[in-house]
C-alpha cells in the first residue's frame, strides 16, 4: 500500500472510529439500527428548530452594515459558542490520548507516526466541526428562512472556527502534558473544559452586576461604555460576525485562519504526539499515596457507606470539575447579594432561582455517581445490609453535600432578606430531593468513569432533571414575586415529576 | 445430610434468561470443604454461584447456605458468606487498606479486629509496599488480591470464587491459592469455579461438573476417574469425555 493510500485508509478508519463511539454516546451503547439513530437525529434536529426560532429569529433581519454594538453581540455570541468548541475539543484531545486502546498498535506499525497522528489531529478537528454544525444547523436554518441565502455563510463560521478551536485545544492540552505531565493533565484539562465555556457567560455577568446591578449579560454587550471601548468598525475583530452575516471575503480569510492554524499545530505537533503518548502511557496513572497509621474508624454499616461515599467524592475529578463550575455559577448571585447590602436592589430576587437551579443540577450529577456510579456494586449487593438502606445512605451523602455547599449562600441571603433565604433553601431542598429522586428511579448499575454517559443513558431522566430544576427555580422565584403563580407552577413541577415516575423503569 | 452439616445446599435451583441457564439444579458442598466447580463457558456455573450469593433471583428453588435460607433471610446469609468475582471490583480512588476497612465496616467488624486482620491479609498477599497507594494504578493482579482481601477480612464461613486466579502471576497463584487452603483448615468452606482443572485436580475435596444448567458429574477425583471407568485418566480428559457426552445428549 502506498503511503498516501495507507493514510487515507487510517483516515477512513479514524472517522469511522468517531462516528461509532459518538453513536455509542447518543445511544447510550444499546445496538440501535444505524437507521433508527438517523431518524432519531433529524427529528431531534426538526425539533430544536423550535427553541431555534425563539432564540434568534428576532436577528434574521439583521443586514450591513452594522452598529458597533450589534457586532459586539454577535461577535460575542461567537467567541462563546468557540469556547464550547474549545471545551470539546480539549476533552476529545484528552481522551484520544487516555482513553484509545489502540495506540499500542499504532507505534508498533511499520507507519511514519508524524504522518498518523497528523491524520488522527485532523480528525479530531473534523469531529469537533462536524459536532459543532450539527448544534448550529437549527439556529442557522431558522436565519437562512427568516433572511435569506446570505445567512448560509454562517455555516462556514462554526467551520472555521471549529477548524482554529481543535487547533488550540491540541496546542493546549499537549503543551499542558508538557509543562504539568501527563497525570496531572488530565485533571487539569477535564477542569478546564468544564469551566472554559462557563467562564465567558460568567465573565460577563460579573461584568453586569458590578457596573448595571443586573444579571443580563447583554447590559454589557450593548452599552454604550463597551461600544467606546470596542475596535473601530474596519477592525479584523469583526471579521467573524461580517463573514455570518454573508461577507464573502471575510469568511474566506477567516477559513484560511482556521485552516493556517490547524495546518501549523498538524506540522509541529504530529512528531510530538508519539512521544507525549509514550508519556502518557507510561505515567497515565500517578501513584497517590494516603496518609499513613490511621486507624480503622468504628460505626454502622450506614456509616460505612456514607464515608466510603465522601471519600470517593472528595477524590473524584469530574465532582472537583462540576463543583467548580457550579460555584463558578454562583459568583455572579453571591456578587449581586454583596451589591445587595449596599444599595437593597430589588434584583437580589434572582438569586434564588439561580442557586436552585444550581443545586438541582449538582444534586443530580452527585446522585449519579452515588446511586448508579458503583464501582463495587458486586460487593455492595452481597454485604449484610438490606438495599434499602444502602440506597439511603447514599441519598443522605447527596443531601448533606448539597447542603454544605449551599448552606453558606443561604446563610449570608438570611441576613439581607430571611424569606428569600427561606424560600431559596425549601427550593434548594426541593430541587435537589426531585434530581436524586429521577436518578433513583431511573438507575443503571455504571462504573463512576462512564460519567460522560450519563446524559444520554436516559434521555427521559435528562429532560425531567432539567425540567424540574428549571421548574422549581421557577417556582422559587415566582414565589417571592407572585406567590399565586408560584403555587401553579410548583404544581406543573409536580406534576412533571409524577409523569416521570410512572413511566420510570423502577416502578415496573 | 442434615442441612446444617453442610455449607450450601441448593435445591431445584432454576434460572431462565432466553434459555434456561441453570435447571433445576440440586448441589450439596459439605461443611470445610474446597469444591471446584467446572463447566465448559456457558453452562451455569457464575449464574448457580450469583444466585447463591445474593447477586441474582432465583426463578425457583431454594438456597441454604450454613442452614440459613438464603432466600428468605439474605441478610443473615450474606453475614457469614464471602463473594469474588472473576473481573476484581473495587474503588480506583480508594487504597488497599481504606478499601478493607469499608468492608469490614459493610460487615460490622469492629476495627480492634478488622485492622490487624486486613494488615495481616494484605501483607500476606505480597501487597505490602502498596498498603497506602490508590488502587487506580495497579495491574489486574494486584486489584484480584485486593479483592480477595476484601473478601477475607470478615472472617467468611463460606468463601465462593469465580474464576480468582484469572490474570494472577504465578506467584500471585501461588499466594492466593496457599491463602484459600489455610481458610479450609482453618474450617472454611470454598466454592470455586476455574477453567485451570490443574488447579482443581490438586486443590479440591470435590469437583462438580456442570453443564447446560446442571449437575452431569460429581465426586471426588478418585471418584470420578471411577465413574468414569479409567484409574489413571487425568482431570482433563475425563471433564472433556463428560462434557461431550452431555454436548452430544
Amino acid at each position: 500500500m502506498s503511503s498516501a493510500a495507507a493514510l487515507t485508509w487510517f483516515a477512513r478508519h479514524e472517522i469511522r472510529l468517531a462516528w461509532r463511539e459518538w453513536l455509542a454516546m447518543m445511544t447510550a451503547g444499546r445496538r440501535l439500527r444505524k437507521r433508527s439513530a438517523i431518524i432519531g437525529l433529524i427529528v431531534f434536529a426538526a425539533i430544536m428548530h423550535l427553541p431555534a426560532y425563539a432564540v434568534v429569529g428576532r436577528f434574521a433581519g439583521l443586514r450591513a452594515p452594522l452598529d458597533k454594538s450589534t457586532l459586539i453581540v454577535i461577535t460575542s455570541t461567537i467567541f462563546l459558542a468557540w469556547t464550547l468548541m474549545l471545551s470539546q475539543a480539549i476533552e476529545s484531545v484528552t481522551r484520544v490520548f487516555y482513553a484509545r486502546a489502540d495506540l499500542d498498535l499504532i507505534m508498533s506499525s511499520p507507519v511514519t507516526l508524524a504522518n498518523v497522528f497528523a491524520v488522527r489531529i485532523a480528525a479530531i478537528a473534523l469531529t469537533v466541526t462536524a459536532m459543532a454544525l450539527l448544534f448550529s444547523t437549527p439556529f442557522i436554518d431558522v436565519l437562512v428562512i427568516g433572511g435569506g441565502a446570505r445567512w448560509l455563510a454562517a455555516y462556514g463560521v462554526v467551520a472555521a472556527i471549529g477548524l482554529s478551536a481543535a487547533a488550540v485545544a491540541i496546542a493546549v492540552t499537549i503543551v499542558l502534558f508538557r509543562l504539568i505531565g501527563p497525570s496531572r493533565t488530565r485533571l487539569v484539562a477535564q477542569i478546564l473544559a468544564a469551566i472554559i465555556g462557563a467562564g465567558f457567560v460568567i465573565a460577563l455577568q460579573i461584568a453586569a452586576i458590578m457596573s448595571y446591578g443586573t444579571l443580563s449579560r447583554f447590559a454589557v454587550l450593548t452599552s454604550d461604555a463597551a461600544a467606546a471601548y470596542a475596535p473601530d468598525l474596519a477592525s479584523m475583530v469583526w471579521w467573524p460576525a461580517r463573514a455570518a452575516l454573508g461577507d464573502g471575503e471575510a469568511l474566506l480569510l477567516l477559513l484560511a485562519v482556521g485552516l493556517v492554524l490547524l495546518g501549523v499545530v498538524m506540522a509541529i505537533f504530529s512528531p510530538r504526539f508519539a512521544d507525549t503518548a509514550i508519556l502518557v502511557s507510561a505515567n497515565a496513572t500517578p501513584t497517590y499515596q494516603a496518609s499513613r497509621g490511621r486507624a480503622f474508624r468504628a460505626g454502622s454499616r450506614q456509616q460505612a457507606l456514607r464515608r466510603k461515599e465522601f471519600l470517593l467524592l472528595r477524590r473524584d475529578p469530574w465532582l472537583m470539575s462540576q463543583t467548580l463550575m457550579q460555584l463558578l455559577y454562583l459568583v455572579p448571585p453571591a456578587l449581586m447579594l454583596w451589591r445587595s447590602f449596599a444599595d437593597r436592589s430589588t434584583a437580589i430576587v434572582l438569586i434564588t432561582p439561580v442557586v436552585v437551579m444550581a443545586a438541582g443540577q449538582l444534586a443530580g450529577g452527585l446522585a449519579w455517581l452515588t446511586i448508579s456510579g458503583e464501582d463495587a456494586a458486586d460487593l455492595v449487593a452481597t454485604a449484610p445490609l438490606p438495599s434499602s438502606r444502602v440506597t439511603r445512605a447514599k441519598i443522605e451523602v447527596v443531601l448533606i453535600a448539597i447542603g454544605v455547599l449551599f448552606a453558606p449562600l443561604i446563610v449570608a441571603l438570611a441576613f439581607a432578606s430571611p424569606l428569600q433565604a427561606a424560600i431559596t433553601a425549601l427550593g434548594v431542598a426541593i430541587a435537589s430531593a426531585s434530581a436524586t429522586a429521577i436518578q433513583l428511579w431511573f438507575r443503571v448499575q455504571a462504573r463512576r468513569s462512564q460519567f460522560r454517559r450519563r446524559q444520554t443513558s436516559s434521555r427521559l431522566a435528562t429532560f425531567a432533571e432539567a425540567f424540574s430544576s428549571i421548574g422549581w427555580a421557577g417556582t422559587a422565584a415566582l414565589a417571592l414575586a407572585l406567590p399565586v403563580v408560584a403555587v401553579i407552577s410548583g404544581l406543573l413541577t409536580a406534576g412533571i415529576l409524577a409523569v416521570t415516575w410512572k413511566i420510570s423503569p423502577q416502578r415496573g | 445430610m442434615n442441612p446444617v452439616e453442610s455449607a450450601l445446599q441448593v435445591r431445584g435451583l432454576t434460572k431462565r434468561f432466553d434459555r434456561p441457564a441453570v435447571d433445576a439444579l440440586d448441589l450439596t458442598v459439605r461443611l470445610g470443604e474446597f469444591y471446584a466447580l467446572l463447566g465448559p463457558n456457558g453452562a451455569g456455573k457464575t449464574t448457580t454461584l450469583r444466585m447463591v450469593a445474593g447477586l441474582l433471583r432465583p426463578d425457583a428453588g431454594s438456597v441454604s447456605v450454613l442452614g440459613i435460607d438464603a432466600l428468605g433471610d439474605p441478610v443473615a446469609a450474606k453475614q457469614i458468606m464471602a463473594w469474588v468475582s472473576d473481573e476484581p471490583m473495587i474503588y480506583d480512588k480508594l487504597t488497599p487498606l481504606e478499601y478493607l476497612e469499608f468492608v469490614a465496616g459493610l460487615w460490622g467488624i469492629d476495627p480492634v479486629i478488622s485492622q490487624p486482620s486486613a494488615q495481616n491479609l494484605l501483607v500476606s498477599l505480597g501487597l505490602e509496599p502498596h498498603l497506602h497507594e490508590r488502587c487506580e494504578g495497579f495491574s489486574k493482579g494486584m486489584r484480584q488480591k485486593v479483592a480477595l482481601a476484601g473478601a477475607l477480612v470478615h472472617d467468611p464461613r463460606l468463601i465462593i470464587l469465580d474464576e480468582p486466579l484469572t490474570g494472577l502471576d504465578a506467584l500471585s497463584a501461588r499466594h492466593v491459592k496457599g491463602l484459600l487452603q489455610e481458610r479450609v483448615r482453618s474450617g472454611c468452606t470454598v466454592i470455586m469455579t476455574t477453567h485451570i482443572l490443574e488447579v482443581a485436580e490438586r486443590m479440591a475435596d470435590r469437583i462438580g461438573v456442570i453443564a447446560a444448567g446442571r449437575l452431569i458429574a460429581e465426586g471426588t477425583l478418585a471418584e470420578l476417574r471411577q465413574q468414569n471407568g479409567h484409574n489413571d485418566t487425568s482431570l482433563e480428559d475425563m471433564f472433556i469425555a463428560l462434557v461431550d457426552v452431555e454436548a452430544a445428549a
